[in-house]
C-alpha cells in the first residue's frame, strides 16, 4: 500500500547506496565528485571503487566537462554536487558538452528545494528542475522517497541520454514498498478519483498523500499522480486528469515558475480546458530555518493543498 | 632536429589548407580567419603527421583523440579532417550553411572526426581530461591532444581542468596553446593580459615547452619531446603564433578575428599564400 510510513531516510542516502550498487555491477558506472562527497553519500563509492570514481575538487564547471569527456569513451559519469551549483554554476557546461551533443551524463543533486533548509537560500535549490527542463535532450527527475529515489537512479542508469536527478538533503517520509516499480516519464497513479487530481513530485508527496485521505475522509475523491518526471512529462495522464476531473492541484518544493506547476499549465493551455492551481514556492527565496516552517510559509501544506482542491469543486 | 622532407611536405600541406580555410570562409562569408591561420601549421603537424587516427574508421576506440577547445577556428580543423578523408573536399563549401555537417561551431553528432562538440570557450580541456583519464583507467595507450587559446584561457575552467590533468598525472594529454596576443575586443594585454603562459601552465603542473608555432622544425621536435618525455606530468605547447598568418593584411590585425574577406581580399590572400610576402 502506497501511504506515509512511519520511517524516513533522506533520499540522497538512496542515492549514496544505489550508485555504489550500480559501481559494482557495471565497471563503466563513474561518479565525478566535487568535494561534497560526504553531503551526497558518494563516500563508500569512492572508497570501495577507486578506478570509477574522480573528485576534481570544487570545480563544477571542470565536473561537468570531464564527465563528457568520459562519456564519449563509454562511461556512464555521475557529476555528484548540489542542486544549486548543479542547475546553475555548470548549466552552461551542461548545455553544450552534455545536452547538444546527447552524451550519456548524470547530473545527480543532492540538496533539492527547502531541504538544505538550515543552510538559507544561497544552498536551497528552487529553480533547478525548470532550468533543466528548458534545455533539450535533457530527462529531469525526482524521486519522492528512498525506494522510488532508488528505482530512479537505477533506471536513470539504463536510459541512455542526459539525465537531472534530484534528493534531499533531509530525512522525508517513506512512501512506496520495496516492490514498487517505477518507468522514467511516467506517472503513477497512487490515489484514484474523479473530482479532483493532485499532481506532485518529489518529497512533499506525503503532504500530498495526506490531503488526498483527508479529502477522501470528507467524501471527496482525489487523484494523486506521482510526476516524478517532470521531463519527459507524462501528457497523457495530465490530460486524463484535466479532462476528468473538475481541477488540478499541482504541489512541488520548486519555485511556481518554470517546474512541475507550469509544465502542467502548458497542458492545459494547449488543450484549452482544465483548471490548474500551482502550489510551490511563489517565485521568492528560502532563508534558514526549519524544513517544515519554510514550507509553511511559503503556502505548501496539507491545508493548502485540501483548500485548493475543494476550490476546485 | 626533425627530418627535412618531412617538414617540406608538411609545409606545403600547411599552405594547403590556409588556401582551403580562406576559401571555404570566403564561400560561406562567415567565418573566423584569424585564429584558424594561427593554428594552421600546429593543426597541419598534427593531423598530417602526429596523430593516431583512421579517417575510415572515425569511432575507432584505440584513436588519438584532438579538442578543438577554441572551437570558433573550426575551419582549419574541417579543412584537415576533409583533406584526410574524413569526408569529400567539397563539403568544405558548405560551411555554415543549413543542414550542413559543418556547423558554425564543431558538432560530433554531425561531422565525422569531431570527437567533441565545443563552440563555448574554455569548456573543450575538461573535455579532453576526462578523455586522457579514460584512456590510464582503461589501460590504453591513446593520447589526447587539445588545441586551446590564450584569449580563452581567461576562463578560469581552463585552470580547473590543468589542475585535474596534473592531479591524475595525465601525461597523455597534450595542450597546444596558440599564442597569438589577440582576442575578440584587441589584444590580449589591453582586455585581459594573460601574463607568463609558460610559467602559469608550469606552476599548475604541467612539463612546458616553448616554441614558434609556425616553425614547422620547432614543432615537430616539440611533438617528439613531448613523446620522449618521462616526467609523468600533462604536457602543454606554448606556441607563440601571429593570428592572420599568411595574409599581409589580416597578420596582427584585431578585425580578422571574426571576418570574411571580400572577392578581392580573397584573391589577395590567396596570391599572399601562394607567393609568401
Amino acid at each position: 500500500m502506497v501511504q506515509v510510513k512511519n520511517t524516513s531516510h533522506p533520499t540522497r542516502d538512496a542515492y549514496g547506496e544505489e550508485i555504489l550498487a550500480l559501481g559494482k555491477e557495471n565497471k563503466d558506472i563513474y561518479v565525478v565528485d566535487c568535494d561534497i562527497g560526504k553531503s551526497c553519500k558518494t563516500i563508500p563509492f569512492a572508497k570501495e571503487l577507486p578506478e570509477q570514481q574522480v573528485n576534481v575538487g570544487i570545480a563544477e564547471q571542470n565536473a561537468c566537462g570531464v564527465a563528457a569527456g568520459l562519456a564519449t569513451c563509454g562511461k556512464i559519469p555521475f557529476v555528484t554536487t548540489y542542486a544549486v551549483f548543479g542547475s546553475m554554476r555548470m548549466v552552461e557546461q551542461i548545455r553544450q558538452e552534455v545536452c547538444y551533443p546527447k552524451l550519456n551524463v548524470k547530473i545527480a543533486c543532492s540538496h533539492g528545494g527547502f531541504t538544505p533548509a538550515n543552510d538559507g537560500a544561497s544552498h536551497q535549490g528552487i529553480e533547478d528542475m525548470g532550468i533543466l527542463r528548458t534545455i533539450p535532450n535533457m530527462t529531469v527527475i525526482m524521486g519522492c522517497d528512498y525506494v522510488s529515489t532508488k528505482k530512479l537512479v537505477r533506471a536513470a542508469s539504463q536510459h541512455y541520454g542526459p539525465v537531472y536527478l534530484r534528493f534531499t538533503r533531509d530525512a522525508v517520509p517513506d512512501i512506496y514498498d520495496e516492490d514498487e516499480e517505477f518507468v522514467i516519464g511516467k506517472a503513477k497513479e497512487i490515489r484514484s478519483g474523479k473530482d479532483v487530481a493532485i499532481i506532485a513530485t518529489g518529497e512533499i508527496m506525503s503532504l500530498a498523500l495526506v490531503a488526498c485521505d483527508k479529502l477522501a475522509e470528507e467524501g471527496i475523491q482525489a487523484t494523486l499522480m506521482d510526476m516524478h518526471t517532470i521531463k519527459p512529462l507524462d501528457t497523457q495522464a495530465v490530460t486524463k486528469a484535466l479532462k476528468e476531473c473538475k481541477g488540478v492541484v499541482t504541489v512541488e518544493d520548486h519555485n511556481v515558475i518554470n517546474g512541475l506547476g507550469s509544465a502542467v499549465c502548458e497542458v492545459a493551455a494547449e488543450l484549452g480546458c482544465g483548471k490548474v492551481k500551482r502550489i510551490g514556492i511563489p517565485d521568492c527565496f528560502g532563508e534558514s530555518a526549519p524544513y517544515e516552517r519554510l514550507l509553511a510559509k511559503n503556502g505548501i501544506t496539507v491545508e493548502a493543498i485540501v483548500d485548493a482542491c475543494k476550490a476546485m469543486l | 632536429m626533425a627530418d627535412q622532407e618531412k617538414v617540406l611536405r608538411l609545409e606545403a600541406q600547411a599552405k594547403e589548407v590556409r588556401k582551403e580555410i580562406l576559401t571555404m570562409i570566403h564561400t560561406a562569408q562567415s567565418g573566423h580567419p584569424g585564429g584558424s591561420l594561427s593554428a594552421a601549421d600546429m593543426m597541419t603537424a598534427l593531423y598530417f603527421d602526429e596523430l593516431n587516427i583512421d579517417p575510415q574508421n572515425p569511432k575507432w576506440e584505440d584513436r588519438d583523440r584532438f579538442v578543438l577547445s577554441k572551437g570558433h577556428v573550426c575551419p582549419v580543423l574541417y579543412t584537415c579532417l576533409a583533406l584526410k578523408g574524413y569526408f569529400p573536399k567539397e563539403v568544405l563549401g558548405t560551411l555554415r550553411k543549413e543542414s550542413s555537417i559543418l556547423q558554425g561551431h564543431p558538432d560530433m553528432k554531425r561531422c565525422p572526426g569531431v570527437d567533441i562538440s565545443t563552440g563555448s570557450l574554455g569548456q573543450g580541456l575538461s573535455v579532453a581530461v576526462g578523455m586522457a583519464l579514460c584512456a590510464k583507467r582503461d589501460g590504453k595507450s591513446y593520447r589526447v591532444f587539445s588545441m586551446v587559446g590564450d584569449g580563452e584561457s581567461d576562463e578560469g575552467q581552463i585552470w580547473e581542468a590543468v589542475e585535474t590533468a596534473a592531479k591524475y598525472h595525465l601525461d597523455n594529454l597534450v595542450v597546444l596553446l596558440d599564442r597569438n596576443r589577440l582576442q575578440n575586443d584587441g589584444t590580449c594585454d589591453e582586455v585581459m593580459p594573460n601574463g607568463d603562459l609558460v610559467a602559469k601552465f608550469t606552476a599548475f603542473g604541467c612539463q612546458t615547452w616553448e616554441i614558434d608555432g609556425h616553425n614547422m622544425n620547432e614543432i615537430l621536435d616539440a611533438l617528439e619531446a613531448v613523446r620522449a618525455d618521462q616526467s609523468g606530468k600533462p604536457k602543454c605547447i606554448v606556441a607563440h603564433t601571429v593570428k592572420g598568418k599568411g595574409v599581409s593584411f589580416m597578420e596582427n590585425v584585431v578585425q580578422w578575428h571574426g571576418m570574411a574577406p571580400n572577392d578581392e581580399q580573397y584573391a589577395q590572400a590567396m596570391k599572399d599564400i601562394e607567393e609568401g610576402f
